[in-house]
């Protein structure tokens, strides 16, 4: 996801160095987040399923919970800490629309 | 007053809702037709977005399915809902601050290529097409339960709303009738619920009550008491699944990345004023397709604990008045096996395939079914999991006018979808491949005459399909998101994230991808049907999961070829740090 590798064309001058920390900020909380997006659903939801049934929220067995719930709640989190987050990012660098 | 009368009067007045606002949102210029003038508030894209998202399936289909398959539902439930982050953080925004109006304008202008526009249009026609079938045949359904007209009348009745919203309004007359047609659908899906989890459970939420204990003394969770009744039954509990993990895992990747790379929810984002708003509409269109999503499962296990509470050991002349219904629908088929009269319900099938049914009634008065037998299993009911949502007010004794409810929303759900549908294939003609592509010469009231014409003609083909559907469509629904995972998705991403990536590489990428999904597909599905079983699949992986495997080919193609040929011109490098930041420079 990033443009760090050696053969990416050179950054075009008018990129400013606001604009490439920006980016890098971004990749960042992108890394972070779709991490996090990963593990609630894929993690929680299908590979550690059935060590995670063996706990239960309420009458749901907890794996289960995750796949036709908890990942669903958590999803809706990520955008909207990504969507505010990423307007304050915005506001450091001047670069909100 | 009568169920019927109810319903004729719900779904009348809620197409002339959809009319009227339509005629209020007239598009009067290509942007205003294509991205509905690029001014939709954040919030009430969110609510269109999820209209557009939640179709015929989501509203019918889906809480049946769980019903039936229980934990293996999941697939559905987060493969439709986490591709909305993949949509917010990876593709939304950036394509909003691209400011096109069509998935293929970014393919074709960030690829300095009209090929690889051409290849975008391709893939975006067959999906929209595969998809919008589904739509039409959920419009005939509703309408030959609920409004006891044929099923040709009724797919040309929606055709005719359709035309009019569609073509008159283009994407403005859309958006805000798919905000009129949220509302119907989600209250229509809701009450229901409210109700069913009330009585089972004394908990009138759903997300709560499906975690609660049941409402008959016996101290059970609701997924205990089920686990227990289905491993009765000799099936396998709820809570356990019959995919395999890896199966599971392919199918909720494809089905997530496939959602993220669909054009008609894509090109929603285009409709909102700026980047930012784009991610914020595509976490209040999260919000609104979660409260349908995390009820769905609770639905689907009541509506299971119901179905078997109520048909189970009964005597089939005592059957309740809907179980009758839905048999005279075909969607319900009754064979008593062991000449006792009464029901028994059990795994494996009643008989082979779907009932064909004799004139004559048999001896308890049932329709008589001519399917070969199937006598190693003591299940005697043939039920069309469709049914369940739409049955599921009448199982539960619900009021007649909430009858009338559902048969609006499901409506409304397969109508606001279709539309979307049309709308993308319509730009995709009249933008892509004649203005961009063909006659670039064409003016601005021949594009726009042109986008009516492609609309009408798309309504047309679709129709079509919805009265005669044929034998494939059901069979080939993971194409249209396997093919988008594998195709459109990778192609999006890359552009925006890789500056090294280029014309020869994506389209490299996408042909691979499309025809090794389109191949694998085809050949479960279409050409040898009956090889389709999980000893013959690639590493275990059913057709539903494969784009996963297609988008992954497309990423490798697409990088070694790249690596081998020149990269892109300088003013894409410049394009690409344009998108990059919110901000107009």
């Amino acid at each position: 996801m990033s443009d760090n590798s050696p053969d990416a064309p050179e950054q075009d001058a008018k990129t400013s160095d606001a604009e490439k920390a920006y980016w890098s900020a971004n990749i960042r909380l992108l890394w972070t987040l779709m991490s996090i997006w990963f593990v609630v659903s894929f993690g929680a939801g299908i590979l550690f399923r059935d060590f995670l049934d063996q706990f239960a929220i309420g009458g749901y067995p907890l794996g289960f919970w995750f796949a036709q719930q908890g990942s669903i709640y958590v999803f809706i989190l990520l955008i909207l800490f990504y969507s505010v987050r990423m307007k304050r990012i915005e506001r450091q660098y001047d670069l909100d629309d | 007053m009568e169920t019927q009368t109810l319903i004729y009067i719900f779904v009348g007045l809620s197409f002339a809702l959809y009319i009227g606002i339509a005629i209020a949102s007239r598009a009067g210029s290509t942007k205003e037709f294509y991205v509905a003038g690029g001014g939709v508030n954040p919030v009430v894209n969110g609510m269109a977005t999820a209209a557009d998202w939640m179709s015929a399936a989501s509203f019918i289909s889906m809480a049946g399915i769980i019903a039936f398959s229980g934990y293996d539902g999941s697939v559905y439930l987060m493969g439709w809902t986490g591709g909305y982050v993949m949509l917010a953080l990876l593709l939304a925004p950036y394509l909003r601050k691209f400011g096109q109006f069509t998935v293929p304008d970014f393919i074709g202008t960030r690829y300095y290529s009209k090929a690889a526009r051409v290849v975008a249009v391709i893939c975006l026609i067959f999906i929209s097409f595969t998809y919008i079938a589904g739509q039409m045949r959920g419009v005939g359904i509703v309408f030959s339960r609920f409004l006891d007209v044929p099923i040709t009348l009724g797919v040309i009745i929606g055709m005719g709303i359709v035309f009019v919203y569609a073509v008159l309004g283009g994407m403005k007359g859309i958006t805000y009738t798919q905000v009129a047609q949220y509302c119907v659908l989600i209250f229509a899906y809701m009450v229901p619920a409210f109700f069913i989890s009330f009585l089972i459970t004394g908990n009138p939420v759903p997300q709560l009550g499906l975690g609660s204990t049941v409402n008959d003394g016996s101290g059970l969770y609701v997924l205990q008491k089920l686990d227990l009744v289905l491993q009765d039954m000799g099936f396998g509990a709820y809570t356990d699944g019959s995919k395999s993990m890896i199966d599971v895992f392919c199918i909720t990747a494809a089905l997530m990345i496939g959602t993220a790379g669909l054009p008609h929810v894509i090109v929603r984002f285009f409709t909102v004023p700026k980047a930012s708003d784009a991610r914020k509409s595509a976490g209040w269109a999260l919000v609104f397709i979660a409260l349908l999503y995390t009820t769905a499962p609770a639905v689907g296990a009541f509506a299971r604990l119901n179905f078997i509470d109520s048909v189970q050991n009964t005597e089939y002349a005592e059957a309740p008045a809907w179980f009758k219904n839905w048999e005279s629908n075909d969607l319900i088929a009754w064979r008593d096996k062991n000449g006792d009269g009464k029901m028994q319900l059990g795994k494996g099938e009643p008989f082979k395939g779907a009932p064909l049914f004799a004139e004559e009634a048999g001896t308890n008065g049932e329709r008589i079914v001519q399917n070969e037998a199937a006598d190693d299993n003591v299940n005697e009911v043939y039920v069309d999991r469709d049914i369940m949502v739409l049955a599921n007010p009448e199982i539960a004794n619900l009021p007649g006018w909430v009858i009338a409810l559902v048969a609006a929303g499901g409506l409304a759900a397969a109508l606001s979808t279709a539309a979307g549908l049309l709308l993308v294939i319509s730009s995709s003609i009249s933008h892509d491949l004649l203005k961009k592509t063909f006659r670039p010469k064409i003016t601005e009231k021949g594009e726009l005459l042109a986008a009516r014409l492609a609309a009408t003609a798309a309504i047309v083909v679709a129709g079509y399909l919805g009265i005669y559907p044929p034998g494939w469509v059901a069979q080939v629904v993971a194409f249209a998101f396997g093919l988008a995972a594998a195709s459109l998705f990778p192609a999006i991403f890359m552009g925006i994230f890789s500056k090294r990536m280029n014309r020869e590489g994506a389209i490299a990428g996408m042909v691979t991808g499309l025809t090794f999904t389109f191949l694998y597909i085809g050949w479960f599905k279409l050409w040898s049907p009956e090889s389709n079983v999980a000893a013959n699949w690639l590493f275990g992986i059913s057709p539903e999961g494969i784009g996963v495997i297609g988008m992954l080919l497309n990423f490798v193609v697409a990088i070694a070829v790249a690596k081998f040929t020149n990269g892109p011109p300088k003013e894409i490098g410049q394009l690409i740090d344009n998108i990059r930041v919110p901000r107009s420079s």
